[in-house]
Parts: C-alpha cells; sequence; structure tokens
C-alpha cells in the first residue's frame, strides 16, 4: 500500500505522573488528508496523548516528527503556531463576541492600528463558506446552535494554516442531524489535505468518518489499523483488553425473581439516554455493560433522581413515583455510590466518620443529630467490616487511598440499608485487593435480598456478578441478556459492538 | 487545636506590645460595681464584630459571602431607635428590628440559594440598598433616644460584667449548640466542601444556605441593637460602616477559608479580638487612626494571598524552591495582624 509520507509521528511517547505510567511507548502517526480515530476507554491515555501533542505536558520520552522535522512544544500556542490546533468538546469561544470576532480573535485585520471590521466579516464568511457554512458572522455566537459553535472553533482552528486539526470529542452534545454537518466538514477539510484526529466513544461515528484507527490501553499501545479492516467487535475487544480467564461465577445456585422493585419504562432524557425499559427485582443484581458515554452513568441518575427524565414511567414497588430530588429516591431507599468519588462523592475536608454518617444525617435532618455512640458503633462495624485503613474514622477522608475512599463512600450508602444499591463504577482505579473485597460484599448483599444495579466498564466483572446484564451502545439499551453458561464476554461484546442487531 | 496556634500567638503579642507603652494595660478593677480595664473595653467594643463575625463564619463555611452585615446593623439600630422614639415599648422595638434583619437575611439566601446569583453580588445588592433604607428609617437624620431600658443592651451592666459581653457569649453559646452539638455544622461543612456531593447525599443544601444567611443577619441585627444602644443613636450613614471587611477578616484570621468547609468558631472569636486589639494598639500607641484601614485592608490581601495555592507556587519556585523556607511568609504576615 503506497501511502503518502506521514504529516505528524510522534513515536515511543512515555509520559508519567507522580505514582502512575500514563503513556509508555506509544506511538502515532498522521496522514495527510486522512481521518484518525483515537481509541481507547477511560484512562487509556487519549487525552494525555493530546496533551503531550499540543504542549500541554512536556513528554518524558519518545520524540515527535512534524513535517520530517524533530519538534518539542513548550506550550499549546507554540502547537498552535506549527500548525496542530485542537477543538476541545467544550467550545471555548466566547459567546458573547460575534462569529466574525470569534474567528479571528487576535489576528484581526487591521488598518494603521484600527480594526477594519469590513475586512473581518469578509474574511471570516470567506472561511465559512470554506467549510460550506453560511451564516450572519456580525450576530453574536451565542445565537447559533452548539453544533454551529462548534463549526466557528473549526473554522478559527483551521484558519491558522492548520496542517493537524484534533477534534476532541466534537460530538458528545450534538444530535444526529448536527454530527452529519460536522462529518461534512471534517470530509470538506480531509480533502484539503489536513490530517484529522477523532477522538469519539460513539462507534457508529468512528466507522462512518474515520479512514484509520490507533487504539490504547491502560497507557499502552494496542496498534495502528486501517478502520475499514478492523471489524467492530475486534475494536471492542481490542479496547476494552480480552482476558479469558475462567470466569468463577460468585452466584451458586439459579435462583427466580418475582418481586419487581424498581420498573423503569420507556424512561429517557433527551441528550442523555434514549427511552428503555428497565426491571430490577428485589435480591437481583443488574450488570449494565456498554462503553463509556453510552448512557450507563446516565441510566443510574435517572433511577436516583440526580436527573430528571423527560418522559416515561418509573415504578418503585409497584407504585408509580417521579423523583424529583436524591432526596426522594432515598425515602424510597435507592442508593447510589457515584462513578466520580472526589466530585460527587466526598466530602474531602471531613473525616471519615463524618463522610460515612452525612447520608444518614441527611435523613434525619439537622435538628436530629445522631448520637455520637450510635456514629461510632456504624462507623466502627464498617470499618471493619470493609477493611478501611487506616482504621481511624478520625481522619480526613481526602488522605485516605481511592480504594479505601471508594469503601467510605460504600459504608455511607450501607448503614443506610438501603434495597437498591447502584454502584457506578465502583472498583474503577482502585488495587485487586480492593476490587475482590468489593465484588464478594456485592455477592452478599444481594444473597441477602438487595437489588443491585451495578455498573462497570470491565465486562469480567459484570459477567461476573450479574444475574442479568443489560448493554447500551451509543445511549440506547441495546439488549437484555439473561447471565447462563452461554454468555461469555465475547457474547457481550459482539452485542455492544453490533448494537444487539445480530444476536 | 493546631491550627488556632497563630491567632493565639499573634494576639498575645497585640496584647504584649501593649504593656510597653501603658504599662497598666493588663489591670482589671471594679469601679463603681463594673468590670473596668483595656482589657475589658477591647471585649465591649469587640461585641459586635465577634457577634458579625459569627454569622460570617457560617456563610462563609458553606462557600459564600455577606457583604450586607453592615447595613443590616445601620437598619436594625435605625428600626430600633425609629420604634423608641416614637414610644414603643422595648420589647416591641427590639422584635420588630430584629425580624426585618431575619427578612433580609432570608432575601440574601432566597437569592443565593434559588434563583442561584453567586452570593458576592446578591448580597452587595442588600449591602447598597440596605444603607438607603436606614436613611430612609432615620429620614437621614441622626435618631437620639433617651431611654435607660435601651441603654443597657450596648453600655449597661449586670452583675458587674459589660452586657454586651453578656450578649456575645450568649450567641456563641447557641452557636456552638447549633453547628456542634446539632448537625448543622456538620451539614454546613458539607455543603461548602463539595455541593454536588452533598446534594447527592440528600442533603438539602438550599434550606440551610437561607438559613445560614438569615443568621448571619440575625447576628448582624444583634450587632446593630448593641452599637446604636451603646450611643443612645442611630446613624444611617455610619453605623457598622465597614464592619464586613473586619469581620470576613476575622474569619480568615481565625482559620477558615474563604472558600468554604471547615470552620473554626473560636478561630473566629479569636480573629475578631486580634482586629479589636490591633484598633486598640493603634489608638494607644499613637499611630494616626485614619491609617488602620489602609493597615486591616494590606492585611488582608496578604492573608488572601496566602490561602492561594497558585500564589504559594509561584511565589516559592521564584526562590529556588526550598521547602524549609514555605512557612517564613506566612509567619512573617500572621505577626504583622
Amino acid at each position: 500500500m503506497t501511502a503518502p509520507a506521514p504529516v505528524l509521528t510522534m513515536s515511543g511517547i512515555g509520559k508519567r505522573f507522580p505514582g502512575v505510567t500514563a503513556l509508555d511507548g506509544v506511538d502515532l502517526r498522521l496522514l495527510p488528508g486522512e481521518v484518525h480515530a483515537l481509541m481507547g476507554e477511560n484512562g487509556a491515555g487519549k487525552s494525555t496523548l493530546i496533551k503531550v501533542l499540543t504542549g500541554v505536558h512536556p513528554a518524558d520520552a519518545g520524540t515527535i516528527v512534524l513535517d520530517g522535522r524533530n519538534v518539542v512544544f513548550g506550550s499549546p500556542l507554540e502547537a498552535q503556531q506549527a500548525g496542530i490546533s485542537t477543538v476541545y468538546q467544550e467550545v471555548n469561544l466566547c459567546a458573547n463576541l460575534s462569529v466574525a470576532e470569534n474567528i479571528l480573535l487576535g489576528r484581526e485585520p487591521r488598518r494603521q492600528g484600527r480594526i477594519s471590521w469590513r475586512r473581518m466579516r469578509a474574511r471570516a464568511s470567506e472561511l465559512l463558506a470554506r467549510l460550506d457554512i453560511k451564516l450572519d458572522v456580525s450576530a453574536p455566537l451565542s445565537t447559533y446552535s452548539l453544533a454551529i459553535q462548534q463549526m466557528v472553533a473549526i473554522a478559527r482552528a483551521v484558519d491558522i494554516d492548520a496542517r493537524v486539526l484534533i477534534l476532541d470529542e466534537p460530538t458528545s452534545s450534538l444530535d444526529a442531524d448536527e454530527v452529519g454537518q460536522l462529518f461534512r466538514v471534517m470530509r470538506r477539510l480531509k480533502e484539503e489535505g489536513i490530517a484529522i484526529l477523532f477522538v469519539s466513544h460513539f462507534l457508529d461515528q468512528i466507522y462512518e468518518i474515520s479512514d484509520r484507527m490507533t487504539i490504547l490501553r491502560n497507557g499502552r499501545l494496542v496498534g495502528e489499523y486501517l478502520t475499514r479492516e478492523l471489524p467492530q467487535v475486534e475494536l471492542v475487544a481490542k479496547m476494552i483488553g480480552q482476558e479469558l480467564a475462567a470466569l468463577e461465577r460468585l452466584h451458586g445456585e439459579h435462583k427466580t425473581f418475582d418481586r419487581p422493585l424498581v420498573e423503569a419504562r420507556e424512561l429517557s432524557r433527551a441528550g442523555a439516554i434514549e427511552p428503555f425499559n428497565l426491571t430490577i427485582h428485589e435480591g437481583e443484581v443488574v450488570g449494565l455493560a456498554g462503553l463509556l458515554g453510552s448512557g450507563r452513568t446516565e441510566i443510574a441518575r435517572l433511577l436516583f433522581g440526580a436527573d430528571h427524565p423527560g418522559g416515561g414511567e418509573l415504578a418503585v414497588g409497584g407504585t408509580p413515583v417521579s423523583l424529583r430530588t436524591p432526596r426522594a429516591a432515598m425515602a424510597r431507599r435507592i442508593a447510589f455510590c457515584s462513578e466520580n468519588r472526589k466530585q460527587d462523592g466526598l466530602i474531602p475536608d471531613l473525616t471519615v466518620r463524618e463522610n460515612i454518617v452525612l447520608a444518614l444525617q441527611a435523613t434525619r435532618g439537622w435538628t436530629r443529630p445522631v448520637p455520637r455512640e450510635q456514629q461510632d458503633d456504624l462507623v466502627g462495624r464498617y470499618v471493619k467490616a470493609l477493611r478501611i485503613s487506616p482504621p481511624d474514622p478520625e481522619i480526613p477522608v481526602r488522605n485516605l487511598s481511592g480504594g479505601n475512599q471508594q469503601k467510605v463512600l460504600l459504608a455511607r450508602w450501607l448503614i443506610l440499608e438501603p434495597r437498591l444499591l447502584i454502584l457506578d463504577e465502583p472498583t474503577r482505579g482502585i488495587d485487586v485487593g480492593a476490587k475482590t473485597e468489593i465484588q464478594r460484599l456485592v455477592a452478599e448483599l444481594s444473597d441477602g435480598g438487595m437489588a443491585v444495579l451495578f455498573i462497570s466498564a470491565e465486562l469480567e466483572e459484570v459477567l461476573r456478578l450479574s444475574h442479568k446484564v443489560e448493554v447500551l451502545r451509543d445511549r440506547r439499551l441495546v439488549a437484555e441478556l439473561p447471565n447462563d453458561e452461554t454468555l461469555t464476554t465475547d457474547v457481550l461484546m459482539e452485542t455492544i459492538a453490533s448494537g444487539g442487531r445480530v444476536s | 487545636m493546631r491550627r488556632l496556634l497563630w491567632p493565639v500567638v499573634v494576639l498575645v503579642l497585640l496584647l504584649a506590645l501593649n504593656i510597653f507603652f501603658t504599662p497598666s494595660f493588663f489591670s482589671i478593677q471594679v469601679r463603681d460595681g463594673h468590670l473596668y480595664g483595656s482589657l475589658i473595653d477591647i471585649l465591649r467594643f469587640g461585641a459586635p464584630l465577634i457577634l458579625v463575625s459569627l454569622g460570617m463564619t457560617l456563610v462563609i463555611a458553606t462557600g459564600g459571602i455577606d457583604l450586607s452585615v453592615g447595613s443590616v446593623v445601620a437598619i436594625s439600630g435605625a428600626l430600633a431607635c425609629l420604634q423608641i422614639s416614637q414610644d414603643a415599648g422595648l420589647f416591641t422595638a427590639v422584635a420588630t428590628a430584629l425580624g426585618l434583619c431575619l427578612v433580609l437575611g432570608a432575601w440574601n439566601g432566597l437569592l443565593v440559594a434559588t434563583v442561584g446569583i453567586q452570593p458576592i453580588i446578591a448580597t452587595l445588592i442588600l449591602m447598597v440598598a440596605g444603607r438607603g433604607l436606614a436613611q430612609l428609617i432615620t429620614d437621614g437624620q441622626i435618631i437620639t433616644v433617651n431611654n435607660p431600658a435601651y441603654k443597657v443592651i450596648g453600655g449597661g451592666y449586670w452583675l458587674t460584667v459589660p452586657f454586651g459581653i453578656l450578649i456575645v457569649i450568649a450567641v456563641l453559646a447557641i452557636t456552638a449548640f447549633l453547628t456542634r452539638r446539632l448537625a448543622l455544622g456538620m451539614l454546613i461543612e458539607s455543603v461548602g466542601g463539595n455541593a454536588e456531593a452533598s446534594r447527592l447525599a440528600g442533603i438539602r443544601a438550599r434550606g440551610i444556605i437561607i438559613m445560614v444567611y438569615a443568621f448571619a443577619a440575625l447576628c448582624a441585627g444583634v450587632a446593630g441593637l448593641m452599637i446604636s444602644s451603646n450611643v443612645s443613636s442611630a446613624d444611617g450613614n455610619n453605623a457598622g460602616l465597614w464592619i464586613e471587611l473586619d469581620a470576613i477578616l476575622a474569619v480568615v484570621i481565625g482559620g477558615t477559608s474563604l472558600s468554604g468547609g471547615r470552620f473554626s468558631l473560636s478561630g473566629t472569636v479569636l480573629g475578631a479580638l486580634i482586629i479589636q486589639t490591633l484598633t486598640t494598639t493603634i489608638y494607644s500607641i499613637g499611630v494616626p487612626p485614619e491609617t488602620t484601614l489602609l493597615f486591616k485592608a494590606l492585611v488582608v490581601t496578604a492573608v488572601c494571598l496566602i490561602q492561594s495555592p497558585t500564589f504559594r507556587a509561584k511565589a516559592f519556585r521564584r526562590r529556588g524552591r526550598p521547602a524549609s523556607q514555605s512557612p517564613a511568609p506566612e509567619e512573617k504576615v500572621r505577626v504583622t495582624a
């Protein structure tokens, strides 16, 4: 195959942060006139690689060659001047300025030191016309949709004589039409010979637009592939990592579940999750499998009242409910251990004890404090049961390791004795020992009659714990699979990849 | 408590400094059945500031700030004096004044918690409008009252102790009870430490925030009664002027971070006492009083800078970052306070 010479070659890139190796010997090459997808699960190193490329982080090892010359970028500005432009997921433009001002900010055409507005508008329209877009460029940016704003960001990026355009999850907040519009612009730029690096969690989009892809896993390179030669199921397998170790199912005998606890009918939220049906029975562990951004967390948040559904019905224990706040869900004994324990879970300044009793205290209100003896008793019991270390409940929770912080969060919800416990990635980023303990705990809790909604990126873990597995893809619940002997990680990956169409 | 170490050291240093200029500084006597002495004066004149700072502590702990307390001080004094000058009873006067303060505080809280206006802007509204309201109540004049019962609040004595000090002790005890005996303190710290996580833990942040602003206004209201009672008059223009700045400073010196979360009531009391002692010291050693405001402003700036991790990182990187040097600048600033 005679491929043109790459515009950009990164080889042997390594990057360490204190305590973690973020990238280890990663190669990436971008060819002119190609859309190159950068694939990998959360924490695979995609954003670190982009940050190294754009000069946000210096690389610890490896070389970057742009147009045959060795380059080292000290800042994003240097990278931009060398022809590498980036458009981030969150549009970082000024919504209060006009479209033309946004496109040419800092490079306004001037005459005698004064800005020539007429030439500025002409130049901006010209740039947009290049992308096949017609807009009133003197209107404020905020009058346009997010998709158009994204195009404006792209127009701004390619005006700087870009050789390489990096699009970091540009589609995550766009609807289908807007995505189509974006793709037309991308194809246009491709024809002009610009190399595009594209990051997205949506497999369909990757297969629609990309020519080539590089897959990362745990900071290492899995490989570079031509998109048309890599079947979706293999892509999923390569991203997740296929571990064919014999699966030990933690649940022994087959049980039947006939007492529905939570029933969602056509529940949906625009931009988050398409309408779905889901029934969780008492004592049942339901696994949610799917790639990042497929709607896993969104389902959890709807069931906990953290977000409001746009449509559909929800019933708890047979009675229809509308969960307007987490508080309302807690009153129906639903608990939610969030995925992002730093942002949505723990209060870093408070002690382990205070963090554990927080939800219990919240249900009682501030006028009825949990008696100190009861606090010490509960906290002591769970510190021991979950083996939280160090076992001192009076130290600030921020001083604990990730796994122990996770256990603190778990303890907070367990003392409420919920009927449904939603666990969103409870084992992410924690060591193997703590992981097994949490898995065992989940199995025990469900044997005791508690229903568990278990969300994990690790299919093996989902399989090991769940009685049934719900498969999500691109914000749709595409399949419900009973967890019997025939269900393997391969079948799950196949379902994720095919979207449940073949089964 | 290690985080109270610096405030204590600063206070002790300031007090010790006075000995050189006023040898009788530490003597406390009983004259005419009243406690009398410089230390008693510091407590007595510092009482309104301590009250305002206590309310401010809780507001800051939720991650907010209340700029309107100075205006509330003026409104409370003005309304109480107006009523007394119109021959209303003492109880009616005090109750209506404090009632209005509660309403104003709840208004601040509503703007912050329900409408989502940034606290500094939300309370700025009342800071400006409140002065106008106070002047409206006093009709632009200074209302002078002659009511011995009202005079007791800020200028009276009970069992030889100045009444203002007793009020401070009572409010401090109530605040400590609400926050540390009941669970209010933990929930406030939780909301200030991580608002989204608190919501997901089922805490009704809205109610807590409204309550905290109302409480701050109530404290300011009591302080306003104290100030106007002490001089037997209400001045809508100048009562409680800039007291919000002193209160914020007191909270920060006391070790409560402006970004919210953990708070310390005893730290705040120490902070307020430091400021009052500083004012007294400046008078007693003969520094022109017009420099005190400037001096306090400089201290606020320095303290805020030192709290900022970015500033610390930058300042120490420039010096070639020897780790042992890091406590030095903090020491310097705290001592000058």
